[in-house]
């Protein structure tokens, strides 16, 4: 198994989806895992990271002595805004999501399966967090990458199919963990990167859902 | 006319089994004030509309930790572990909605319209029992407009006649929720004279709010 710890796992997966990024795209990051990602922009590239509790310009956490009670992100968190950002009303803010002014959500998942199905609001009975903006980010932004680890604690969460009630359909693109990257493509999970420590077969091991291999690539940081 | 009122006054509006809509996101640009009031006043069998169920200690949180409310439409709850108990013991109906869903309901509860036609929740539970229409082609859920008896906003600045100016993501629901209530209550973080604000720089029109109360900057 790897060598690294949760914490540096989870900087290579935020790392490795932070590859994705482009040039002046508008960017919406899930809470957690995911907001990592913020911290591995390419130098010199301009990325405009939206927080849908209203605006575009989310900057880094402030120091203590400069937080502003006013701005938070949406997990209630202090953040900032950058030089050229503004704010807006949720109406606008969800506007932005559903019309396709989004051009990439990174989300975590409890379980993601085979044919882009995700579901990452609800295990019934248990926790019951809701789902947030997570359904309207997941049908409205152009491109979806799932950034989580490739288990929970050594059980597959990268399905065959989804049990657990779905957050939306068909919605996924990517998914990246610390084992490797995965494209949905309407055959099924294409294993198009793997993390050089492990093998295809460690790989499919923890993976339920059937991975194509077929050309796999170094995935490098 | 005079728009000011009490926290005392603004508690007495407001009955046991009112709907009442809150702004704010996680507590950020709720009128706190109010929600104290209500906790103070006791009223109960509130339905709660609010982006999410806030902190045990902050926003809306507080009114379901005192088990003022009945039922909850809302996108999140994971941030107050007293509404997931509730809820799992049966004291406290939860109806989870999409964010981005809520803010169109009550958009459109406020602007005169039927409802609206979206994308989001196609083939999750959100769908079940709900109408879908297509249009050229694609299929949407319809949502419905959601109305409530008292809309209660925070406002950053705020002048006598209404008008409303939100700082930083206080604005979230607040705005949204100004024109989808039959009596909307304002806590003024600032309250300034008529003419103070440049109307330029207005965000929520002065003529939906019939109250203002003053609040602690």
């Amino acid at each position: 198994m790897s060598m690294m710890d949760k914490d540096q796992m989870q900087d290579f997966i935020a790392k490795r989806v932070a590859k994705e990024l482009t040039e002046g795209s508008v960017v919406n990051l899930g809470i957690g895992l995911p907001t990592r990602v913020a911290n591995f922009v390419p130098e010199g590239m301009t990325v405009n990271f939206q927080s849908e509790n209203g605006f575009v310009g989310l900057g880094p956490t402030p120091a203590p002595e400069n937080v502003d009670p006013n701005i938070v992100n949406a997990g209630g968190q202090p953040v900032t805004i950058l030089p050229g950002g503004m704010f807006f009303d949720s109406a606008t803010s969800f506007g932005i999501i559903r019309g396709g002014h989004v051009d990439l959500t990174v989300l975590g998942a409890l379980q993601v399966d085979a044919k882009g199905n995700i579901a990452n609001y609800m295990i019934p009975g248990k926790l019951v967090p809701g789902m947030g903006g997570a359904m309207d980010l997941l049908s409205g932004a152009k491109k979806v990458i799932v950034a989580m680890e490739h288990t929970a604690k050594g059980s597959p969460k990268i399905l065959k199919e989804c049990n657990l009630p779905l957050t939306a359909v068909g919605a996924v693109d990517l998914i990246i963990t610390e084992m490797g990257v995965m494209e949905v493509t309407p055959d099924g999970l294409k294993l198009i990167e793997i993390n050089p420590e492990y093998t295809i077969e460690q790989v499919r091991e923890v993976t339920e859902a059937e991975l194509i291999v077929d050309g796999v690539g170094e995935m490098a940081v | 006319m005079n728009k000011l009122i009490t926290f005392k006054k603004a508690a007495e509006l407001i009955k046991d089994g009112s709907t009442i809509m809150f702004g704010g996101f996680m507590a950020n640009g709720t009128a706190e004030g109010i929600v104290d009031a209500l906790v103070a006043s006791g009223v109960k069998d509130l339905t709660i509309i609010c982006n999410d169920s806030g902190w045990i200690d902050r926003g809306v949180g507080k009114l379901i930790v005192n088990k003022q409310c009945k039922k909850l439409i809302t996108s999140h709850i994971g941030l107050n572990k007293e509404t997931g108990r509730q809820m799992n013991e049966g004291e406290l109906e939860v109806i989870l909605t999409p964010q981005g869903t809520l803010a169109e309901q009550i958009r459109s509860g406020g602007y005169g319209l039927g409802g609206v036609l979206t994308r989001t929740g196609i083939g999750t539970l959100v769908a079940e029992g709900k109408q879908t229409v297509d249009v050229d082609g694609v299929t949407y859920l319809l949502e419905k407009p959601l109305r409530a008896d008292f809309a209660i906003l925070g406002g950053s600045v705020v002048d006598k006649a209404g008008n409303i100016v939100y700082k930083g993501s206080t604005n979230n629901f607040n705005n949204v929720m100004s024109s989808a209530a039959d009596i909307v209550i304002v806590e003024a973080e600032e309250l300034v004279e008529i003419g103070e604000i440049d109307p330029n720089t207005v965000v929520t029109p002065g003529i939906f709010v019939d109250y203002i109360v003053e609040g602690v900057r």
